[in-house]
């Protein structure tokens, strides 16, 4: 039997052997027959990027006119690509291994989390990337980039809440993945990747107070956080000095602790009947 | 519950208790897994579902170094019981207490991936199974040899043969170092040379009173020569606890039932079930749930019929074999062709049958109820006849006797005239 820390900390390994197992598999499988292998994972954000970079930048000229504008946009690019691989990874996660939920007995958090560390990985590849070229593209290297982990901690946290709500959600209603699909697209351009924050109220001084709730969405304020830190603090804004309010700057951070514990909560709730349910 | 008493009684401590543990599923009557009908069922008032019991007050217990088998027909509930007991579904009511490692095999190969080497497969399917890389490193001689697939275990899986994924999962699930495996319908795997394989392992299994091993099956053959304990589960229900000999018999009673020879199983779109009618609407052997007999007393059985007309009826009765086919005795024989006359109303009629001379089987009571023919007093006109479910099903299982052939040696031999 053992007492009750021991069988606590037998728990955690089983989920801790298999959690490895899993995203090891993953990340073995992802660019399983191809030919480039890895490089992909530096690659197609660097592409993607291109194709951004040409179509707004160059064609369109969104620019905030700042030194910076083009490493900030391959790095909310990169970002971006992990919030979005994260949430819809971690969605579908629950009902993806299907299989494996009515065979054995093991949480499922893991599977959820194993999905979205994969996506983590492919992030920090890419962060890697991101910082190499920063030293061709007056990125500003401060002490700040201490902070990094911890605005990136965030960003993770926050995905990981979500895909929590979101895969427990799409084992009953498999609408969700069309819904999210739909918000996701609107919420890339809600967010200031593709163009400076400031053209918001640049182009539409009418709309110009929404610049200011924008910033306020959580994964905006990490994604904006992490180019702050990482890039430039004197030339990308931050919640901190866009908004102005120390209370409402803090409302991001709150939220996403508040998405998270929800997740959670939702998901235990809901758990232990997957495998009927599936 | 004498049986359940007799268990507790045999030693080693209890790895496995189920303890009345019931289960129910809500089936969709509509595909509702969109927000479309759940809305529309919710406004409506609908609940979408309907309730089925699968499991009813399920109690048994494991003890260290037993091999159990859990017995039971398509559908009985025993796939559900594997989860309950898996801990992969959660018990509606009642408990289960594992003590040990429980190795589950619901399925062989659990998270196999075609594109991953047999070797990572391997540890793959390990770490779902519970076991560290360290720990799997362990065993991993062992199930490759086992699986006789060491040339294999760099290739992909999908260049694996069929029989050679078979294998492999099948030596991780018996090479597995857990206290209690658990074993769904995996016997019939692999060539000849790797079921003799399985067969020695199996029985080495059972003389190590370290081992316990629950076993799901179909197969008599392999639960009566493994199993020192079963249960057999009959549509949620246990119908039948402790020996496997007993489980045994009882289960091919069961068997005799569903898979009888002479088929005419109830259809339920009348308002009667077949062989019934608004003439007569009951008519049913009725044997008192006295199922297995060793055949050496005389066999007691009741028939139960309603039929209110003023005319002279008869009821016959047939003793026949249920697992061969063909008519044991008939009670025309004793009656000229009519059966033996009954009053109208609603009865029952007693009667005893001797079993003596008949060997080993599966044997099921048909009644009919006759009436004079309107045209031809000599002949007999049928109004009603018992269905499957109406028949009343019993085995004879005596140690004397055999299983080949209708009649035993009491009741007749052959005698060698010139040798």
């Amino acid at each position: 039997m053992g007492n009750p820390l021991q069988r606590l900390k037998s728990k955690y390994r089983y989920s801790l052997v298999v959690f490895k197992e899993l995203v090891k598999t993953d990340f073995q499988l992802r660019y399983q027959g191809s030919f480039l292998g890895m490089a992909w994972s530096v690659l197609k954000p660097l592409m993607l990027f291109a194709v951004m970079y040409v179509v707004f930048v160059r064609f369109l000229k969104f620019s905030d006119g700042t030194p910076t504008f083009a490493i900030s946009l391959l790095c909310g690019t990169c970002l971006w690509s992990f919030f979005n691989e994260a949430t819809t990874t971690g969605m579908r996660g629950i009902v993806d291994r299907g299989d494996l939920m009515r065979k054995v007995h093991f949480p499922s958090y893991i599977i959820v989390a194993s999905n979205t560390m994969g996506s983590m990985i492919s992030l920090g590849i890419n962060l890697v990337v991101v910082i190499c070229f920063g030293f061709f593209s007056h990125a500003h290297y401060t002490w700040r980039l201490l902070l990094v982990p911890l605005n990136i901690l965030q960003l993770y946290l926050l995905a990981l809440g979500i895909a929590l709500l979101l895969s427990t959600l799409y084992v009953y209603f498999r609408d969700v993945a069309h819904i999210w699909e739909v918000l996701m697209q609107a919420m890339f351009y809600a967010t200031p990747i593709i163009y400076p924050i400031s053209m918001v109220g640049q182009r539409a001084p009418e709309f110009a107070w929404a610049a200011k709730y924008m910033m306020m969405v959580p994964s905006t304020q990490a994604i904006m956080d992490v180019r702050h830190n990482l890039l430039s603090p004197e030339d990308i804004p931050t919640v901190w000095t866009f908004v102005g309010s120390p209370v409402l700057s803090i409302l991001p951070y709150i939220l996403t602790v508040v998405i998270l514990f929800a997740g959670i909560t939702v998901f235990r709730k809901h758990s232990a009947r997957f495998a009927e349910v599936l | 519950m004498t049986d359940m008493q007799q268990n507790v009684m045999s030693d080693g401590d209890v790895v496995l208790r189920v303890d009345h543990v019931s289960k129910s599923f809500r089936l969709p009557t509509e595909q509702a897994t969109g927000l479309k009908m759940a809305f529309l069922n919710w406004t409506k008032g609908i609940k979408g579902y309907t309730e089925q019991h699968v499991l009813n007050d399920i109690s048994f217990e494991v003890h260290r170094g037993d091999f159990f088998g859990i017995v039971g027909r398509n559908g009985s509930g025993k796939s559900t019981l594997l989860k309950i007991i898996s801990q992969i579904y959660q018990p509606e009511h009642g408990s289960v207490e594992v003590n040990g490692k429980l190795v589950p095999f619901i399925e062989l190969g659990v998270g196999f991936n075609p594109e991953l080497t047999g070797r990572e497969n391997v540890y793959l399917n390990g770490a779902l199974l519970g076991f560290s890389h360290a720990q799997v490193d362990a065993m991993y001689d062992d199930i490759v040899e086992f699986a006789e697939l060491g040339d294999f275990m760099d290739q992909k899986l999908k260049n694996y043969s069929s029989g050679m994924q078979v294998r492999l999962a099948f030596s991780v699930a018996i090479k597995a170092q857990g206290d209690i495996l658990v074993l769904d319908e995996v016997l019939a795997v692999g060539d000849e040379a790797f079921q003799k394989k399985c067969d020695q392992f199996f029985k080495s299994v059972k003389e190590d009173p370290s081992k316990t091993v629950i076993l799901v099956t179909h197969s008599m053959a392999s639960m009566k020569r493994y199993c020192n304990k079963a249960v057999l589960i009959k549509e949620g229900y246990v119908a039948e606890s402790g020996d496997p000999k007993k489980v045994a018999d009882q289960y091919s009673l069961e068997n005799a039932q569903h898979n009888t020879i002479f088929q005419t199983q109830s259809k339920q779109e009348h308002k009667h079930p077949t062989g019934l009618n608004s003439r007569v609407p009951v008519l049913k052997v009725l044997n008192h749930g006295n199922t297995i007999v060793d055949g050496s007393q005389d066999y007691d059985f009741d028939i139960e019929y309603q039929f209110n007309e003023q005319v002279p009826a008869y009821l016959g009765v047939i003793l026949q074999d249920a697992r061969r086919g063909g008519q044991v005795y008939d009670i025309d024989s004793q009656t000229n062709g009519k059966g033996t006359p009954i009053q109208p109303g609603h009865h029952t009629v007693h009667f005893s049958i001797p079993l003596n001379l008949m060997n080993n089987g599966e044997y099921r009571l048909f009644a009919t109820l006759r009436v004079d023919d309107k045209d031809d007093a000599d002949r007999i006109e049928y109004v009603a006849f018992t269905n499957d479910d109406n028949c009343a099903y019993f085995a004879i299982r005596n140690e004397h006797n055999g299983e080949n052939g209708i009649l035993n040696d009491t009741a007749m031999q052959f005698s060698v005239i010139t040798a």
